[in-house]
């Protein structure tokens, strides 16, 4: 019998694996992952630091013990070069291997804006456990970091590498911190107890240029100013990685397109985690995962079983001011109110009928994350 | 007493510290922790928390 192939070793991959076998000991399943396949927690990356936490401490658990725990065949630095579709194989550098499901949870690849100057390249991302080493080494003899992006990843390295020590610089081409998932009352929340701790903010421009200078790298920003710092940290967003599907002939979009059974246009293969997209929606974030891992599980084992999101706040790890935040789409019709401010903010966006469909809170209001979630109407 | 770990991001619980901050006493056993209560590090459920020894 032909295996379930997953490939990646993520969080995606890694909780499907453990949510299948909740269901299910026997159907062979091998992981395919082109990194060691170690077990770490990838929220943990922007608040490590703080924790006194070096890289491979941030292991929860190797590779082999999740293969022999979960019961699965592992392939670890193994690159996948082709899906052949027909055939039921996939090329890769460990050879042919046949599959008869194939689950694709290879993740996204970080954004990276085009810059001129000399130490363009000099630029880190923080994407994995192996970005991260390397940028905490590089952190070794630094002093000051400039963060290109103000959401939700560079707010928490902000936080983290000020409390560390650093002297840190956040870059970013909007209004105010987070403006993607926060309304600007509640993002503006955020500056001052970010500052307090060293955190200097530059809004509405960008980094144009990054050169070597005899005081570090020197930033040229839009606005004309300059930034001379020891490190560049960019921040400023996923892509996830569709190539390999693409070049197969699945159906992508902005992500690998599937279906409420994460199942893509070919029947045996399945996408999850930050490379799909369901229903038009990419779904970053953890808890999205956690819910369309558990619902692939069911699924993959002849189960009835579609994903349904409940709501799903996003938490922000910023100790300086907590913030947890219940997103509206965009275009969302209705308003945010203003319930609560004092050490922090909470509000609501209500729907023309009152009710509401989104919630921030930021300070002290951010530990009524759970009970602001139940009070939520669904927007279905 | 026991220790908790959420798989997702490590995040530990301890029958015996409880999380005050959480409105969760010490002793608080994780058997009486709701079941709509979710990792304050990262937001999973409770369900996504194993059992470890420490």
């Amino acid at each position: 019998m032909k295996p379930i192939i997953v490939l990646g070793s993520g969080l995606a991959a890694y909780t499907l694996v453990r949510e299948l076998r909740k269901l299910n000991r026997d159907t062979p399943v091998t992981l395919v992952t082109r990194d060691s396949g170690d077990y770490y927690s990838k929220p943990a990356l922007s608040n490590a630091f703080a924790q006194g936490k070096e890289p491979a401490g941030l292991v929860l658990t190797s590779a082999q013990t999740m293969a022999e725990q979960q019961g699965f065949t592992l392939l670890a630095n193994t690159e996948v070069h082709a899906i052949h579709r027909g055939a039921r194989q996939l090329e890769t550098t460990a050879g042919m291997l046949g599959y008869d499901k194939l689950v694709l949870a290879i993740g996204a690849d970080p954004i990276r804006i085009p810059l001129q100057g000399d130490a363009a390249d000099a630029v880190l991302s923080v994407n994995d456990l192996s970005d991260y080493a390397i940028f905490r080494k590089a952190l070794g003899d630094a002093k000051s970091v400039a963060i290109m992006g103000g959401g939700l990843i560079g707010c928490e390295f902000a936080n983290d590498l000020a409390l560390a020590g650093f002297k840190v610089a956040v870059i970013d081409p909007g209004p105010y911190p987070l403006a993607g998932l926060l309304p600007e009352q509640a993002g503006r929340q955020l500056l001052e107890p970010l500052s307090n701790i060293g955190v200097t903010w530059h809004f509405k421009t960008a980094v144009q240029r990054v050169d070597t200078s005899d005081r570090g790298y020197k930033l040229s920003l839009t606005d004309q100013s300059t930034e001379y710092v020891d490190i560049v940290l960019s921040a400023v967003g996923l892509r996830p990685r569709i190539q390999l599907a693409k070049d197969a002939g699945l159906a992508v979009n902005r992500g690998i397109s599937v279906n409420e059974q994460l199942q893509s246009n070919d029947a045996a293969i399945f996408a999850l985690g930050d490379c799909a997209e369901i229903g038009e929606r990419t779904l970053p974030y953890v808890l999205p995962i956690m819910h369309a891992a558990r619902a692939l599980a069911k699924v993959l084992n002849g189960e009835e079983a579609r994903v349904v999101f409940p709501h799903m706040p996003v938490v922000v790890k910023t100790p300086a001011h907590p913030i947890a935040v219940l997103p509206v789409a965009r275009d969302a019709a209705g308003s945010w109110q203003v319930l609560a401010e004092g050490q922090g903010i909470r509000m609501g966006f209500f729907n023309a009928q009152n009710e509401m469909n989104g919630f921030a809170l930021t300070g002290e209001y951010a530990k009524e994350r759970s009970e602001m979630t139940s009070r939520c109407v669904s927007k279905h | 007493m026991k220790v908790w770990q959420c798989v997702v991001c490590g995040f530990i619980y301890n029958e015996v510290d409880g999380l005050p901050s959480e409105g969760i006493a010490p002793g608080t056993a994780w058997a009486d922790i709701p079941d709509n209560w979710a990792c304050p590090d990262c937001g999973v459920a409770k369900a996504d928390f194993e059992m470890v020894e420490i």
